[in-house]
C-alpha cells in the first residue's frame, strides 16, 4: 500500500534533521494558521496563488529564492563548522549526514536559489522592458513556477522523510546506482529535478517566444535593453540544455527502477557517459545563471553612471558569443578522466575563449562609467563589488582551463573557491543588485540604502574570508567534500573560512533587517514617480507598482533608450507628450491550473520515490484532468474599460509632469 | 623615527618571508617530482600573465568610480559618449591576445604533461597497478609480485608507470606533491606517469567522492632510495599473507581506516582480471542503512 515508505523512514535517531524539520514544520504551520485565522487566505488565493500576472509570478519566484537561500546557507554553515571541528576528530556530522548536507547545499543553491532568483527577475522585468503586457504564455508561466516549488518541496521533504542523496550535488554513477546508493536519496534528487526541470524548460520556451514575438512597436532587436538580450541568450540555453538534464535523469531513473544499464559500468553500461551528458547540460547551466546577471549589471551601471551602455553592439555580440561557446566547453569538467592530450587541449582552449567576450563586457562596463556621473547607491555598490570580485574568479577559471593546471587542482578546494567566486561574486551579487534596483518598481517603495550597503560590505568581506582560504588549501592539496581530515596545515585556513561564513551570515541578517525597516518606513521611501533612479528603459515609464496591464498604451519605440529619449524631450520642452487615446484592455483571468498541476506533480514525485504505484497513477490522472479542465475553459479574459485605463494612467502622468517641471534642462 | 621605520621594515620582511615560506610549503607549489614541477611552472606563469591584466582593470574600476563621483568638479562628463571604435579594438584584443598566449601554453602543456605519456628517463620505469576499493587503496607491483594496502612505496629518481582502475565506484588518485591526478573507474584502466626526485613521505588522497568512507581514503606515499625500496620489496615478498582472488573479494567489501599492510601477490594477472570484471565489482553496502563501521558515532 505504501511502497517502501514506513515509519523507519523518519530519522528518529538523528536529532539534527528531526529538530530542523520540526522547527520548519512549526514555522510553516504558524504562518498558515495566521493566514487562515486573519482571513488572508482568500486574498492570497485570488491575488497570488492563482495569479498569471508576470509581475506577481516574478515576485513569488524571488521570495521563493530568498527562502531557499536560507536553507542552502544553513547547509553551508553546517559544512564550514563541521570542517572547522573535524581536524583529527569526527566532528558532529557523521559522513552519511555530512554527505547529504553538501549534496543538498549544491542542489538547492543552484536549482532553487540562483535559478528562481534569475527567472523571477526576468519574469518581472522582461515584459516591462519590452513594453508589452505579459509574457507569451501566462498560465504556462504559473505552471512553471509551481512545478519549481514542487521540486523544492520534495528536496526539503527528504530532510524528514527518508534521506537526501549522498553523492554530491550531481548524482555521478556508479555511486548513484542502486548497488551503491540503495536508499531513496538519489530518487529524491531525480524526481525533484525532473519535475522542476520541466518547469524551467517551459519558462525557457515562454521567454524565448516572448522576446522573439512580443516586443513593443518599433523595438527592433538592436533596440532591446541589454537585460533582454542576456535573457534571450539565457533562455535559448535553457531550451537547448534542459532537455539533456531531463534525458539523463530519465536514463538514471531507468537504471535504478527497471535495471537498465546506461551508466552501470557492467553489462555494457558506462558511467563516463553520464559525466559527459550531465555536463553538456551543466556547463551551459553556468551561463544560464551568469548571463542575466551580466544584463542586470549593464542596466545598473548605465543607469547610475547617467550614460548609455558603452559599446552596446559589442555587448550584444559578446552575449551571443558566450551563448554559443557555452555549449562547446563541457569537457573541461573531466580533464582528469584520461581523454588524451588532443581532446584536453582543444577543450582547454575553447574554455579560455569564453574569457574573451567576458573580458570585453568588463571593459565595456568600465567605459560606461568613464565620463559619467557615478552615483554610489546600494545597487551600484553590488555592481562594483562584482567587477572587482569577478575578475579574480575569471582569472582562476582560466587557470583551471589549462589542462596541466587542472591535473593538480581538479576537485580541490581551489575549484570550490573558483566557482563560488563567480557564482557569489557574479550571479548572487547580480541578483542582489537587481533586487535592489527593481524593488521600488515592484512594490512602490525603495529599499533602505544604509542597510543595503551594510549587507553588501558583510557579503563582500565575508566572501573573501570564506573563500580566500579555500584557494590556499586547494593549492595545499585539499580535496572537496572531506567529512574529516588530519592535515594540520589546513586547519587554520578552515577556521578563517568559518569566520567568513559567519560574516556572510551577518550580511544576510542585514538584508532581513533591511526588508523589515524598508516596509516599516515605506512612506518615507515611497517612489511616487515610477522612476526612482532616473532610469533609461521602458519599465521606468510606468507607475510603481505597475498597473495590471503594465502600459496604458503600448509605447512607440524609436531608439535604444526609449524612455530616456522621452525624458530628454520633456526636459527640454518642460511638457509631456499629448495624452494618448485609450482603448479597453483585455487582461487574462487568473487560473489555479499551475497550483493544482503542481499538487498532482508532487503526488507523482513522492509516489515514485517511495514506489507507491497507485498514488503515482492517481497523480497522473489528476494532472491530466487539470489539463483537460483548463483546455475546455470558455472564458479566458476580463476587460478593463477605456475610462478606467485613462483614470489609472492619469495618476502616472500627473506624477511625471511634476518631476519634468522641476527638472533642470541641462545636466 | 628611524626606530619606528626599522620596526616597520622588520615587520614587512617578516610578513613577506612568512608568506613566501608558507607559499613554498603548499603541496602543489612545492612538488617533489618533475611532473609537479612543470605543472607548477605553468600555473605560476598563467597567474602572473593574468595579473598584468586584472590588476590594472581593478585599479581602473576603483579610479573611475572615485574620479567620476557626482561631487568632483574637475571630472569631464560625457553623458552621450557610448561608442569608440578604437577603444573597442583594444577591449577585444587585450583578452584575445592573452587567451591566444595562454591557449598555446594549454595546448603544449596538455601534450607534454599528458598523464599517459611516459616520462623520459634513462632508468627503467617501475610498473605499479592501482585499485581503488571501498574505501582503501590497493597498490600492486606485478614485477615483484607484491601488493600493498593503503601505502604506496616508490624508489626515488625512477619513473613510475601507473595503471589504475576501481573495484567499484569512481575515485581520483592524487598525490599532490608528485603532480597529476587521474580518475579510477571500474571496468576501465587509466594511465599515469609520475616520478619522485626527493625522498619523503607524501600525502595521497582520493579526489573524487566515493561514498561514506571517502574522507578516510588517504594513503601515505613513501619515496625511498633504490636500496631501501629493494629491501621493502623483499620484506613484502616474505609476507605471510597472499593476495589471491578470494582475498581480493574480501577486500572489496566496504571498510575503512584499514591499517597499511603488505601481501605476496598470487599472480600478476589480478589487475587485468579486475579491469575485465572477471572479478566482480565491489558489492557496495550490505543493506540500505549505512555501514556502521564508518560512522564515527560508533567510536571508531
Amino acid at each position: 500500500m505504501l511502497g517502501k515508505l514506513s515509519l523507519a523512514a523518519i530519522p528518529l535517531d538523528q536529532p539534527i534533521p528531526l529538530f530542523a524539520g520540526a522547527f520548519v514544520g512549526l514555522v510553516l504551520l504558524g504562518i498558515m494558521a495566521w493566514i487562515v485565522l486573519a482571513g488572508h487566505l482568500p486574498y492570497l488565493w485570488r491575488e497570488w496563488i492563482t495569479s498569471v500576472d508576470h509581475k506577481r509570478i516574478g515576485v513569488m519566484y524571488v521570495i521563493f529564492a530568498l527562502v531557499m537561500l536560507l536553507r542552502g546557507f544553513t547547509d553551508a554553515m553546517m559544512m564550514r563548522s563541521q570542517q572547522a571541528l573535524a581536524f583529527d576528530a569526527p566532528g558532529y556530522l557523521p559522513p552519511e549526514h555530512y554527505n547529504q548536507i553538501f549534496s543538498a547545499h549544491g542542489t538547492i543553491m543552484i536549482f532553487f536559489v540562483a535559478m528562481p532568483f534569475m527567472i523571477g527577475l526576468m519574469n518581472f522585468v522582461l515584459p516591462l522592458q519590452l513594453g508589452v503586457r505579459d509574457v507569451a504564455f501566462p498560465t504556462l508561466n504559473s505552471v512553471s513556477f509551481w512545478l519549481t516549488c514542487t521540486g523544492a518541496l520534495l528536496v526539503n521533504l527528504s530532510l524528514v522523510v527518508g534521506e537526501f542523496q549522498r553523492t554530491g550535488w550531481l548524482p555521478y554513477p556508479p555511486l548513484s546506482e542502486i548497488t551503491y546508493s540503495p536508499g531513496v536519496g538519489v530518487d529524491y534528487w531525480l524526481w525533484a529535478l525532473s519535475i522542476s526541470g520541466i518547469g524551467t524548460l517551459m519558462t525557457g520556451i515562454n521567454f524565448v517566444t516572448t522576446i522573439l514575438k512580443m516586443r513593443a512597436p518599433g523595438m527592433s532587436y538592436l533596440r532591446m535593453p541589454m537585460f533582454c538580450w542576456t535573457a534571450l541568450a539565457t533562455n535559448l540555453l535553457i531550451v537547448a540544455a534542459f532537455p539533456i538534464l531531463t534525458a539523463v535523469s530519465a536514463m538514471l531513473i531507468l537504471d535504478r527502477y527497471l535495471g537498465f544499464h546506461f551508466f552501470t559500468d557492467t553489462a555494457g553500461g558506462n558511467s563516463m557517459l553520464f559525466m559527459s551528458l550531465i555536463w553538456a547540460w551543466g556547463h551551459p547551466e553556468v551561463y544560464i545563471l551568469i548571463l542575466p546577471a551580466f544584463g542586470i549589471f549593464s542596466e545598473v551601471v548605465s543607469t547610475f553612471s547617467g550614460k548609455p551602455l558603452f559599446g552596446y553592439r559589442s555587448m550584444v555580440l559578446a552575449t551571443m558569443a558566450i551563448c554559443m561557446l557555452a555549449f562547446m566547453v563541457w569537457l573541461h569538467h573531466f580533464f582528469t578522466m584520461g581523454a588524451g592530450a588532443d581532446v584536453n587541449g582543444v577543450f582547454g582552449i575553447l574554455s579560455m575563449i569564453i574569457a574573451v567576450p567576458t573580458g570585453v563586457k568588463i571593459f565595456n562596463w568600465l567605459f560606461t562609467m568613464y565620463g559619467g556621473r557615478v552615483r554610489m547607491s546600494a545597487a551600484m555598490l553590488w555592481s562594483i563589488g562584482f567587477m572587482l570580485t569577478f575578475v579574480v574568479g575569471g582569472m582562476t577559471g582560466v587557470m583551471l582551463a589549462i589542462p596541466p593546471v587542472d591535473f593538480v587542482l581538479h576537485n580541490s578546494t581551489f575549484l570550490i573557491a573558483h566557482f563560488h567566486n563567480v557564482i557569489i561574486g557574479g550571479v548572487l551579487f547580480g541578483a542582489f543588485a537587481g533586487y535592489t534596483y527593481w524593488f521600488p518598481k515592484a512594490f512602490g517603495f525603495r529599499l533602505h540604502e544604509g542597510w543595503g550597503k551594510a549587507a553588501f560590505w558583510c557579503w563582500q568581506v565575508g566572501f573573501w574570508l570564506a573563500f580566500g582560504p579555500l584557494y590556499v588549501t586547494g593549492l595545499d592539496g585539499m580535496t572537496r567534500r572531506l567529512q574529516h581530515y588530519d592535515v594540520p596545515e589546513w586547519r587554520p585556513w578552515l577556521l578563517v573560512a568559518l569566520l567568513g561564513a559567519v560574516t556572510i551570515l551577518a550580511g544576510i541578517a542585514c538584508q532581513a533587517v533591511q526588508l523589515v525597516v524598508s516596509i516599516r518606513h515605506r512612506d518615507a521611501l515611497r517612489d511616487t514617480t515610477g522612476d526612482p533612479w532616473d532610469g533609461r528603459s521602458l519599465e521606468w515609464s510606468t507607475a510603481s507598482p505597475p498597473p495590471a496591464f503594465n502600459f496604458a498604451v503600448l509605447p512607440d519605440v524609436h531608439g535604444e533608450e526609449p524612455y530616456w529619449t522621452v525624458k530628454e524631450r520633456a526636459r527640454e520642452q518642460h511638457v509631456l507628450p499629448e495624452p494618448p487615446r485609450y482603448a479597453p484592455i483585455a487582461v487574462l483571468r487568473n487560473s489555479p491550473t499551475g497550483f493544482v498541476c503542481a499538487f498532482f506533480a508532487t503526488l507523482i514525485g513522492f509516489a515514485m520515490i517511495w514506489h507507491i504505484w497507485w498514488m503515482a497513477i492517481a497523480g497522473g490522472v489528476g494532472a491530466y484532468l487539470t489539463f483537460a479542465v483548463f483546455a475546455w475553459r470558455d472564458r479566458t479574459e476580463d476587460e478593463i474599460p477605456a475610462d478606467e485605463v485613462a483614470r489609472i494612467d492619469a495618476q502616472n502622468r500627473r506624477a511625471r509632469r511634476d518631476i519634468y517641471a522641476t527638472m533642470e534642462t541641462v545636466r | 623615527m628611524s626606530e619606528t621605520w626599522r620596526r616597520f621594515a622588520r615587520m614587512g620582511a617578516t610578513i613577506t618571508l612568512g608568506c613566501g615560506l608558507s607559499g613554498c610549503t603548499l603541496r602543489v607549489l612545492d612538488p617533489a617530482g618533475p611532473v609537479g614541477m612543470q605543472e607548477r611552472t605553468i600555473l605560476l606563469n598563467a597567474f602572473v600573465v593574468m595579473l598584468f591584466i586584472i590588476i590594472p582593470t581593478m585599479a581602473a574600476t576603483l579610479a573611475f568610480v572615485w574620479w567620476y563621483r557626482p561631487g568632483n568638479p574637475r571630472a569631464v562628463r560625457r553623458p552621450h559618449w557610448s561608442f569608440s571604435g578604437r577603444v573597442e579594438i583594444v577591449t577585444w584584443s587585450i583578452p584575445l591576445m592573452t587567451v591566444m598566449f595562454l591557449g598555446g601554453i594549454a595546448w603544449i602543456g596538455s601534450h607534454d604533461l599528458d598523464p599517459g605519456k611516459p616520462l623520459t628517463s634513462p632508468e627503467k620505469p617501475l610498473e605499479v597497478q592501482v585499485v581503488s576499493l571501498d574505501w582503501k587503496w590497493l597498490f600492486l607491483y606485478p614485477e615483484a609480485r607484491v601488493a600493498s594496502l593503503n601505502r604506496l612505496v616508490i624508489p626515488v629518481g625512477r619513473p613510475v608507470r601507473f595503471r589504475l582502475t576501481s573495484a567499484s565506484v569512481w575515485n581520483g588518485f592524487f598525490v599532490p606533491r608528485l603532480g597529476s591526478m587521474i580518475y579510477t573507474m571500474n571496468g576501465m584502466a587509466t594511465r599515469l606517469n609520475l616520478q619522485a626526485d626527493r625522498e619523503g613521505s607524501f600525502l595521497g588522497l582520493s579526489s573524487h567522492l566515493s561514498g561514506d568512507g571517502f574522507a578516510d581514503m588517504t594513503f601515505e606515499t613513501r619515496a625511498v632510495p633504490e636500496a631501501a625500496f629493494a629491501a621493502w620489496i623483499g620484506g613484502a615478498q616474505g609476507s605471510t599473507d597472499t593476495l589471491d582472488d578470494d582475498a581480493y573479494r574480501a577486500l572489496s567489501r566496504q571498510s575503512s581506516k584499514v591499517p597499511p599492510k603488505t601481501f605476496r601477490l598470487a599472480d600478476d594477472g589480478l589487475f587485468d582480471r579486475i579491469v575485465a570484471q572477471a572479478l566482480p565489482p565491489g558489492p557496495g553496502p550490505v543493506s540500505g542503512r549505512p555501514d556502521p563501521t564508518v560512522s564515527p558515532r560508533q567510536g571508531n
